[in-house]
């Protein structure tokens, strides 16, 4: 019997200490290599750039003994950009993994089912109409994600039980908010919508500290109570009889996430405009890494940080000319999409 | 476990039904005695299982009260009630890829913390519960590759490695072959001895009168007769609840009563 309990889940010892977990050795592993590429792609992309910059270059600035142009153009260029490609990579990871845990469905991420393009929409009103700022732009892609969510949620019916409505009515969601964006930036006066554009294809171009604190401090805000429903999401992965059976609040917990979640895709899009496809493919690709039914939120973020690292770094690099790194996104993840489609339809 | 105090589930004049409008039972009482097999049966539709849900609080009533230990269920902490009350629900979905212990493991939430995750107790609630389904030969499989009278008793376990002092099913038996109907109801009924109440919805009638130590018959929404199943299986009830005509006989091996149908038992008016 022993044996047999032991091939189970990997337990960590336990004699009645009032601290116990049960860590996978393979999810260990595979977070363990993740951090480790994070951190090498994190300084590949600090040494990849125009300004011809070696590893010594980046360790002297790293440890404050560079000076002059090599310092500003690591330190204050570089860094906040690489940085900030990991916490919005992280950030729709996570979101992504919320949502998709929450509608049983791969493709149910918040990109897919409208709140992206709902957030989007929001930030682009206050943009155009308002011409506020990042505090003012960031409020109106939350404000925007939640109306979508909440319009998205009364159309696929109440019950939020039918994951598969969802995500008809939330692509049917996205198409229009799409449009709609659009012709707002149309209608917007010349040198402004010229920004908006810009923006509009997610970039994290010429972004630095002063966007990284402000999306740092939110980040971490939001991962608290995020880390506290973990368990409870994980458990209402069984359904809700399931789930309310063995003692979760269901519906209070599935708000707070779905608020939760949406605070964290129109984090991103406020920061850098919309980046699709990491949220999609991120929970996924983690799934497959893991190979468990359930892979809890810190290997999806772990593996959006890594995912936006890189594909942040092809977007400068790898053409020759910068591009926004939402049309690198775009562009693997449709692919990855209508993989996911013809899967889905065979099914 | 043994102790009856913390047992005592009741349904006090609840009227139950969905969206406000559509009503399934009205005002209807219904204590399950402390330490009973409980065996709820009746036609379709009759509200058996929205009784059954809604004592296990996934249905709030739109009158009267559920009372668990004293207490209205609804106004107790979902996990304090899942500490004392377990079930098994008519259908459920495990998500892709888990495996049969993986499942079983999550039975175990309402007894653990964010801080408190694995303990001795939850392993070897877990190890109990997997070898009292008998399940171990295929404990590591993906439950979505297992045939339908393993998936069911996968789900069981789950069940059972909750704990629960009371324990309700709703129609277990429906996938299972007769073979592993009669592993579950004996499991049950095993479990029943052990001190835990047992309350299950099932569509058998034959079974119900052999498991049972508490018949509740019900139809349109209502309770019709309740008690050991030698009184309440006779049949002027059958006739009253299913609409059949049927002898009622002893069943050579127990001796308790068994349904046997007459010829075109159900005539259509």
């Amino acid at each position: 019997m022993k044996a047999l309990i032991h091939r189970v889940p990997r337990h960590g010892r336990d004699a009645g200490r009032q601290v116990s977990f049960r860590i996978r050795t393979r999810t260990l592993a595979v977070c363990l290599a993740l951090a480790a590429l994070l951190l090498v792609l994190a300084f590949l992309s600090l040494t990849a750039g125009r300004f011809d910059t070696g590893m010594t270059d980046v360790f002297n600035a790293l440890s404050g003994q560079a000076t002059g142009k090599t310092r500003m153009i690591i330190l204050e260029w570089r860094l906040p950009r690489m940085l900030l490609a990991m916490l919005l990579g992280a950030a729709l990871g996570l979101g992504g993994a919320i949502f998709q845990s929450l509608t049983r469905n791969p493709l149910g991420s918040p990109d897919i089912i409208g709140f992206a393009a709902g957030s989007h929409t929001g930030a682009l009103v206050v943009l155009l109409l308002f011409s506020g700022g990042y505090y003012a732009t960031a409020f109106g892609a939350l404000g925007g994600g939640i109306v979508t969510a909440l319009l998205v949620y009364l159309l696929a019916g109440t019950t939020g039980q039918q994951g598969f409505r969802l995500i008809v009515v939330g692509i049917g969601t996205s198409a229009m908010l799409s449009a709609f964006n659009a012709w707002l930036i149309q209608k917007a006066d010349l040198e402004m919508a010229m920004g908006a554009a810009f923006w509009a294809a997610g970039s994290l171009n010429g972004l630095g500290f002063e966007q990284l604190r402000p999306a740092t401090a939110l980040f971490c805000l939001l991962c608290l109570p995020v880390a506290a429903l973990a368990r409870p999401l994980r458990q209402m992965e069984l359904g809700d009889d399931a789930a309310l059976a063995s003692g979760v609040t269901v519906r209070r917990t599935r708000g707070l996430l779905m608020l939760l979640g949406v605070a964290l895709t129109a984090l991103a899009t406020a920061t850098a405009g919309p980046i699709s496809f990491i949220a999609l493919c991120a929970p996924q690709i983690a799934r497959r890494l893991v190979g468990a039914s359930s892979v809890g939120l810190f290997t999806p973020a772990l593996t959006g940080a890594v995912l936006l690292v890189l594909a942040d770094a092809a977007a400068q690099h790898a053409f020759g000319r910068q591009l926004p790194v939402g049309i690198m996104t775009i562009s693997v993840g449709g692919l990855y999409l209508l993989w996911l489609l013809i899967r889905e339809g065979r099914r | 476990m043994t102790d009856n105090q913390q047992s005592q589930l009741e349904a006090q004049s609840v009227t139950l039904g969905y969206g406000g409008h559509i009503v399934t039972c009205r005002d209807l009482t219904l204590a399950i005695p402390p330490g009973s097999f409980t065996v709820v049966v009746g036609p379709n539709a009759c509200g058996k299982s929205t009784l059954l849900r809604a004592m296990a609080r996934l249905l709030v009533p739109n009158e009267g009260q559920v009372v668990l230990n004293g207490q209205d269920i609804n106004r107790l902490k979902t996990r304090d009630v899942a500490r004392r009350l377990g079930l098994l629900p008519q259908t459920s979905t495990a998500p892709e890829g888990i495996s049969v212990a993986e499942l079983v493991v999550r039975g175990r939430y309402p007894h653990q913390s964010f801080l408190r995750q694995w303990s001795a107790a939850d392993e070897e609630a877990v190890r109990s519960a997997i070898a009292a389904t008998n399940i171990a030969d295929f404990s590591d499989r993906p439950v979505d590759t297992l045939s339908g009278g393993q998936r069911q008793r996968a789900w069981v376990a789950m069940a059972l490695a909750q704990e629960t002092p009371i324990l309700l099913l709703d129609e277990p038996t429906t996938f299972l072959d007769i073979a592993h109907q009669i592993d579950l109801m004996d499991l049950l009924e095993r479990l029943n001895r052990q001190g835990r109440t047992i309350v299950a919805v099932l569509h058998d009638l034959n079974q119900a009168a052999r498991y049972a130590s508490h018949l509740v018959a019900m139809k349109d929404g209502k309770v019709i007769a309740e008690g050991h199943p030698g009184d309440v299986v006779t049949q002027e009830m059958v006739k009253a609840i299913f609409d059949i005509t049927c002898v009622v006989i002893d069943d050579p091996v127990t001796g308790l009563p068994m349904v046997v149908p007459a010829k075109n038992a159900h005539a259509e008016p």
